[in-house]
């Protein structure tokens, strides 16, 4: 049986799948026209039939956020798409966007169409060159194609759409954060409530959304609620991008329905490679906690890979084998939310500090297990305290760390430092096995 | 310092695309890096004076974000991603290597100011792990060797291709103007999609999707 | 006389809804929209925190004040920011008194905040007065388990040349970048970087040059900032703080003036929500330095041979008396003098002297302003919650945050929370009538009554006129037209502190204490009464500069002269002085000591007791600050005085000034009536425009380098059409010159009117009232280059 779903993907092997000829051979922007011909309502609840739920991390339902936004106050409202994919291990928008850009233009305009806002934006991450290359020109033709500006297809409908290129701050994925990012401040997250749909950009309602959430809209007006929430799981409706990475034997994108399990997915990337060991695996980028060969047959839905202690998140499955040590795993990515840690909040910033330094210490193989128990008090009071969820993401992996490899932690301390050579993890040494 | 017309006329655009002139910060500060290659000084009083903001607001605002450079950096700036997972895919060792084979340490320039190198956070292309960027151009699948090779390449005028990317990587100035969001023209360029990216569409098709 | 409503807006009396909530168990009934933070307040339950303040937008980013919250039996998943939550009915809130997650969580939260905190609490200013030392105690814990590099700054850099910043104490609480931002509208600090490296920083070029940047010092939890003036000199166990209140502008501030051993260490803002909130500007703050100078006038001095020396009191009361009793004599108050010492002049020119030759104007000023006073001032009572209820505040001849920085503050904070519509009447579009959002009615020094006849108000509305207005012919007369015609309260703004008191004690030519016309009969018979005097002079007094021209005609032979700078008036004739008798009371050397034939040493505010009264009529009283101080107040020289002229005044000093001003009452017969003046419309070359800088050349702002370090830059100001006639652009220098004197500035080119130029009255070497000698108004020629 077949267990992929192409549906966002489906055309990406076209070689021009993200000009507008390429995106309109396949039927491109006849969405919009569909959509542009209801009732903005009418829009919100087919999205809001569909289950489609936010594929930025937290899983809320698009529709119902949609819905969120006050009709008729006679303010602005504003359509935001959140591209600053920058947890680490994903790497879903940034292909999408790369490979079709105007999936995601057709699904903002029938997004702010339904939610009545004339203009929307695009916040995508500055590193990424050859995406901003794509979008720019992407809305360029779309602009030109009718679709964009003024009384779009002759509907009275009026949509400006801007890019918004941000500079480094992996905290503007923080939708309020990113907020005051596009208002021109420092990307620290904002005071909830009011929420954006209340008072987002410059105080008036405002939607953002997830690249992902809103490239999948068009196909669900294309095809219908109904075709959407057959595919996946009851609450976890539809098909979402999966992104396999590290020591699996071919890393890349699998788009299925929500609820397949990581174990079908690594026989579709060929298994661990070397014929190694899975370690552990993060289901859904480095703040969600980590996952061990225990969990294969978790279904990858919201519902079950939260039962299971840890989150869905944005699907990023980041594998590691045997040959990976753990605390360095850990460590790297407690420096990269101590680098990342905007510094509002207690907490987060002087919490990452500390930990860096106690996890460095640890590596190097100085410790005891008194200090794990000090480290896991110190998680303590950071998770839940700070300001926003950066820091619990911080100590996700080091409390699922400890949870599932303590002994590699006291490995450290007997051994006087790492007792893993870090070569054995690299490429190199895979190419090598595979020559 | 004063700057052309040029730079005042896209000023002004950036300013005309947002509903509230302060929105346009950044972008602006992208453009003062593709004419100075840093936010300079007068970059920020330039920026707080168009604005009507403080220059304290506006540093403020160009300290928070790391691809704000407050010293020159190469021509070609070369990130070598080490967070986690390209670390241990080979990230670390490629940077080491790096910095070894150009006698650099982390964030600075070689002499003749053509490359500069920096350790960077998760650029979003894990399954292409490890990747190096040049100018936010990707690299994918890098080796030390390969990453040595790219910059005596850029070093020597040889401009390779990015992996996924146009024919050839632009300057750091070029880049930043293309940040601020004037498009350069080159979105044609380069493949629409790497393997890894269509893996599972390939994988689809195999098994008659 | 318009009448004076100082009625609330409907918004005040509307019932505001309660909310009942359990606290720890305890319940507790507050306002809905309170903070759970203030809630636990009203129980006397204490929770820590740190940059919650309570006039600052909570921002919930310490993370202190954690506490446990469950909503109808909900309860919320993890500790939240009592500062940030607004109370709900059903609400039960644990605090660390109750929750030992909440207590964990705090004690969590602090351990991490000392994580890098320097151990340098001996020598910093904040050791005994500081919230983060208070609360380690009170909410943490006795050892740190942090074996780590704490981090570490270049410490402390100046930011401005009197405040430092430590930045390895702070905890980042943006305490001081929100004031500055939401209160002051001075963004001239943010926080920079970013994580662990965070700091709050000023661009490197541009300074801390806020007016208000003293409060933030005084609100920064920790020893992070710190003023330049009282670094290292104390602790705050050794000081002793006395209530007080500021000497220098009419906002009326409250202050606390801390002294040790007699010397006054440091002034910080009181609490005062009626006024100053909990702000007060950097002048109230830090110029306090005149009162300690090495110069003060010890002794009596009498001129003897065209030399000034010595004398005993006895001695030098015999001299004065002698060259005043029976002379024809005037007397010049100064603005500074408190109530009471107004008073004291006011009372002395009537009963010693037998005139109502005297003015406490030692400023320009004219006739219909007189009368102005006299009509709508006297008795009137507009104050700062009108302006919280205000639908409309024109502001003419007055630009608040130079010359009433409070009233600035106020109406900020009214524009910043609702819009409030602000109105400038002014040749000059200023910083601080762009903080305001001002809409600017550009208009030329002199026309103003015709711009003022241009608006539409209504009687929600408030015309805020300066005294500067008085250099407007018509222009008071314009204010009361426009009030009569739309019912908008007038409220009139002096600079100086003592003005508005002094008019209420009758020290002006036209009026007696508490209002009494002296034209009214009645008036001055109740007075006599009250008094215990036969009668009072019936002719109506000169003003200040009708005084200064009559001792120089010879018309009158002596004057009294308290705290005056002839140089600050309109036509300054410091030739008359030298043949006229003059007994001045001062505490420093003067223009007027060089004259004087006998000189009385008198008090500083910090040596007496006394008042002031705000320029919405409110009397604001403080105590002697200075212990042991030997000076006394101008009151009690003046009845010595009138005693050794056998016409005593009696009055032992400030409290017995201060009872009797109660006692005599204020007078409830008719005002007097206002006669409209016509406006004046012929002028000619380049119109002047000015006035004062807060920080200039003032003589209370004497010996404080690190204040006048922040004044603002002195520059003529231009239109960019002017700057081109005259061939100038930013920075270059002009010549303005009129036939007494010419001064050369640099150019700022400014959004104003064409044809006028704008000068500061008296920046530090850029006296241009002194030099020039013009007037808002007047014609003056500008020149490129020197």
């Amino acid at each position: 049986m077949n267990k992929l779903t192409p549906v966002l993907s489906a055309h990406w092997d076209d070689k021009d799948s993200f000009t507008i000829a390429g995106y309109s051979r396949h039927g491109g922007y006849s969405s919009l026209k569909k959509a542009l011909a209801m009732e903005p309502d009418a829009v919100i609840q087919i999205v809001k039939d569909s289950g489609l739920r936010g594929r930025g991390g937290a899983g809320f339902p698009t529709g119902t956020k949609w819905g969120f936004i006050p009709q008729g106050d006679n303010r602005e409202h504003y359509f935001v798409v959140n591209a600053d994919e920058s947890e680490p291990g994903t790497c879903k928008d940034t292909p999408l966007l790369m490979a079709n850009p105007h999936v995601l233009i057709e699904g903002i305009i029938i997004g702010s169409y339904a939610i009545r806002a004339n203009h929307a934006f695009i916040y995508i991450r500055g590193e990424v060159s050859h995406v901003v290359r794509r979008l720019l020109q992407a809305i360029d033709d779309a602009y030109k194609a009718g679709f964009l500006g003024k009384n779009i297809l002759g509907t009275g409908f009026n949509l400006e759409l801007t890019l918004h290129i941000g500079a480094g701050a992996y905290i503007c994925g923080e939708e309020t954060a990113l907020l005051d990012s596009l208002e021109g401040f420092r990307g620290q997250p904002r005071l909830r409530p009011p929420f954006p749909a209340i008072a987002g950009l410059y105080a008036r309602p405002t939607v953002v959304n997830n690249v992902e959430s809103v490239a999948s809209v068009p196909s669900i007006i294309e095809n219908g609620a109904e075709w959407f929430s057959s595919m996946g799981t009851e609450k976890s409706k539809g098909f979402t991008l999966y992104s396999l990475s590290g020591h699996v034997k071919n890393p890349g994108q699998f788009e299925a329905p929500l609820g397949i399990t990581l174990r079908e997915l690594l026989d579709l990337a060929g298994g661990i490679r070397n014929g190694n060991k899975i370690k552990f695996w993060t289901p859904g980028g480095s703040s969600t906690p980590i996952f061990t060969d225990a969990h294969l047959d978790i279904p990858l839905d919201y519902e079950s890979v939260s039962a299971a202690g840890s989150m869905l998140g944005t699907k990023a499955l980041q594998i590691f084998d045997e040959t990976t040590c753990i605390l360095r795993a850990v460590l790297r990515w407690t420096e990269f939310y101590k680098h990342e840690s905007c510094g509002k909040c207690t907490p987060c910033r002087e919490g990452t500090w500390w930990l860096v330094q106690m996890l460095r210490d640890l590596e190097n193989g100085i410790g005891t297990e008194s200090d794990l128990v000090k480290l896991l008090d110190v998680c303590d009071n950071i998770g839940g305290r700070s300001f926003c969820a950066l820091a619990d993401g911080a100590i996700a992996p080091i409390i699922s760390s400890l949870k599932y490899f303590r002994d590699d932690y006291l490995a450290h301390f007997k051994n006087g430092g790492c007792p893993i050579d870090p070569v054995a993890s690299t490429l190199f040494e895979t190419s090598k096995a595979g020559a | 310092m004063a700057y052309d017309e040029k730079t005042n006329g896209q000023m002004d655009a950036i300013i005309a695309r947002y509903p509230r002139s302060r929105s346009a910060i950044m972008p602006m500060l992208h453009l003062i890096q593709s004419r100075d290659g840093f936010v300079t000084p007068a970059g920020i009083e330039f920026v707080s004076e168009k604005l009507g903001l403080t220059t304290a607001e506006v540093s403020a605002v160009a300290t928070f974000y790391s691809q704000y450079k407050r010293k020159p950096v190469g021509e070609y700036h070369v990130g070598v991603c080490t967070n986690t997972l390209c670390a241990v895919m080979g990230g670390d060792a490629i940077f080491a290597g790096l910095k070894d084979h150009l006698g650099l340490g982390n964030d600075e320039v070689t002499s003749d100011g053509k490359v500069s190198v920096e350790h960077i956070e998760c650029n979003a292309a894990c399954d292409y792990a490890p990747v190096v960027m040049v100018n936010w151009e990707f690299f994918d699948n890098q080796t030390v060797e390969s990453a040595k090779t790219l910059v005596d390449d850029l070093r020597s005028g040889k401009n390779p291709a990015p992996t996924r990317g146009p024919n050839k990587v632009s300057t750091f100035k070029e880049t930043s103007e293309l940040l601020a969001g004037f498009n350069d023209g080159h979105a044609e360029e380069g493949v629409q999609a790497g393997p890894a990216t269509l893996l599972g569409l390939k994988k689809a098709k195999e098994m008659g999707a | 006389m318009t009448t004076i409503d100082s009625g609330r807006t409907e918004s005040a009396v509307a019932p505001i809804e309660q909310i009942n909530l359990i606290i720890d168990g305890f319940e507790v009934t507050v306002p809905k929209g309170t903070l759970v933070i203030r809630a636990a307040e009203q129980l006397g339950i204490q929770i820590p925190r740190f940059c919650d303040h309570p006039l600052l937008a909570p921002v919930g980013a310490c993370r202190q004040c954690l506490v446990d919250i469950e909503i109808n039996g909900r309860a919320f998943p993890k500790p939240q920011a009592s500062c940030t939550i607004p109370v709900e009915n059903g609400m039960i809130v644990k605090t660390q008194l109750t929750s030992e997650v909440a207590q964990k969580a705090q004690e969590g939260v602090m351990e991490l905040l000392l994580v890098n905190h320097p151990l340098d609490c001996p020598v910093c200013d904040k050791g005994g007065e500081c919230p983060l030392q208070n609360q380690a105690m009170s909410t943490g814990q006795s050892e740190s388990r942090f074996e780590g590099t704490k981090r570490t700054f270049e410490k402390p850099v100046n930011i401005s040349s009197q405040v430092l910043l430590d930045r390895e104490r702070c905890i980042l609480c943006a305490r001081c970048t929100r004031f500055s931002e939401e209160i002051a509208g001075d963004p001239f600090i943010s926080l920079n970087e970013r994580g662990a490296l965070q700091q709050v920083g000023i661009y490197e070029k541009d300074p801390f040059e806020s007016y208000f940047s003293g409060n933030t010092v005084q609100i920064c939890p920790v020893g992070a900032l710190t003023g330049s003036a009282y670094r290292f000199r104390s602790r705050p166990f050794d000081l002793v703080s006395t209530p007080s209140v500021c000497e220098h502008c009419a906002s009326g501030c409250s202050l606390r003036t801390d002294v040790r051993r007699n010397k006054t260490l440091r002034r910080l803002a009181g609490d005062d929500a009626n006024v100053n909130e909990e702000w007060n500007c950097d002048k109230g703050r830090w110029a306090f330095q005149y009162t300690m100078a090495k110069d003060r006038i010890a002794n009596p001095l009498i001129r003897e041979n065209g030399q000034l020396r010595e004398a005993s009191w006895p001695e030098a009361l015999a001299v004065a008396a002698a060259g005043l009793k029976g002379k024809r004599a005037g007397v010049l108050v100064g603005g500074r003098s408190t109530v009471e010492d107004a008073y004291g002049y006011a009372k002395f020119a009537r009963i010693a002297l037998n005139t109502n030759d005297i003015d406490f104007r030692s400023r320009p000023h004219s006739q219909e302003e007189t009368d102005f006073l006299a009509a709508h001032v006297v008795g009137s009572k507009v104050n700062y919650q009108d302006i919280d209820s205000a639908d409309h505040v024109v502001l003419v001849g007055f630009e608040p945050e130079e010359e009433s920085p409070i009233i600035f503050l106020r109406i900020r904070k009214q524009v910043h929370k609702r819009a409030l519509a602000v109105t400038a009447i002014t040749p000059y579009l200023s910083r601080g009538f762009k903080k305001l959002n001002a809409k600017a009615v550009l208009t030329a020094p002199g026309q103003e009554a015709a711009a003022l006849s241009g608006l539409t108000l209504t009687n929600k509305s408030i015309i805020i006129s300066g005294e500067r207005l008085s250099e407007s012919a018509g222009g008071f007369s314009a204010v009361v037209q426009l009030a009569n015609k739309s019912g908008a309260k007038i409220a009139w703004v002096p600079r100086r502190a003592g003005e508005r008191g002094a008019i209420e004690v009758g020290a002006i030519g036209n009026l007696l204490p508490g209002g009494r016309p002296v034209s009214d009969a009645t008036a001055r018979v109740d007075l006599a009464a009250a008094w215990g005097v036969d009668s009072l002079p019936t002719e109506i007094g000169k003003s200040a500069d009708q005084i200064l021209a009559a001792a120089n005609s010879g018309q009158l032979e002596a004057l009294v002269i308290g705290g005056v700078d002839p140089f600050d008036m309109t036509q300054p004739s410091v030739n008359a002085l030298e043949n006229t008798f003059i007994v001045s009371l001062e505490m420093r050397p003067s223009v007027i000591t060089e004259f004087a034939d006998v000189i009385f040493p008198v008090a500083a505010v910090t040596e007496k007791s006394g008042s002031f009264m705000s320029w919405a009529g409110d009397t604001r009283s403080f105590e002697k600050a200075a212990p042991d101080a030997e000076h006394r107040s101008d009151a009690y020289v003046l009845s010595i005085l009138s005693d050794a002229m056998e016409t005593p005044i009696n009055l032992t000093g400030s409290k017995a000034a201060a009872k009797e001003i109660a006692a005599v009452g204020t007078w409830d017969g008719a005002r007097a009536t206002f006669t409209a003046t016509q406006a004046n419309n012929s002028q000619e070359g380049t119109i002047l425009a000015t006035w004062r800088h807060l920080l200039d050349n003032g003589s209370l702002q004497a010996n404080e380098p690190n204040l006048a370090g922040t004044a603002r830059k002195n520059f003529a100001r231009v239109s960019t059409k002017f700057a081109n006639e005259l061939g100038v652009k930013n920075g270059e220098l002009v010549t303005i010159s009129t036939d007494r004197g010419s001064l050369a500035l640099p150019i700022e080119i400014s959004e104003m009117l064409d044809g006028v130029i704008w000068l500061p009255r008296n920046g530090v070497g850029a006296e241009s009232l002194r030099i020039l000698g013009a007037l808002n108004g007047d014609g003056v020629k500008v020149r490129k280059g020197i």
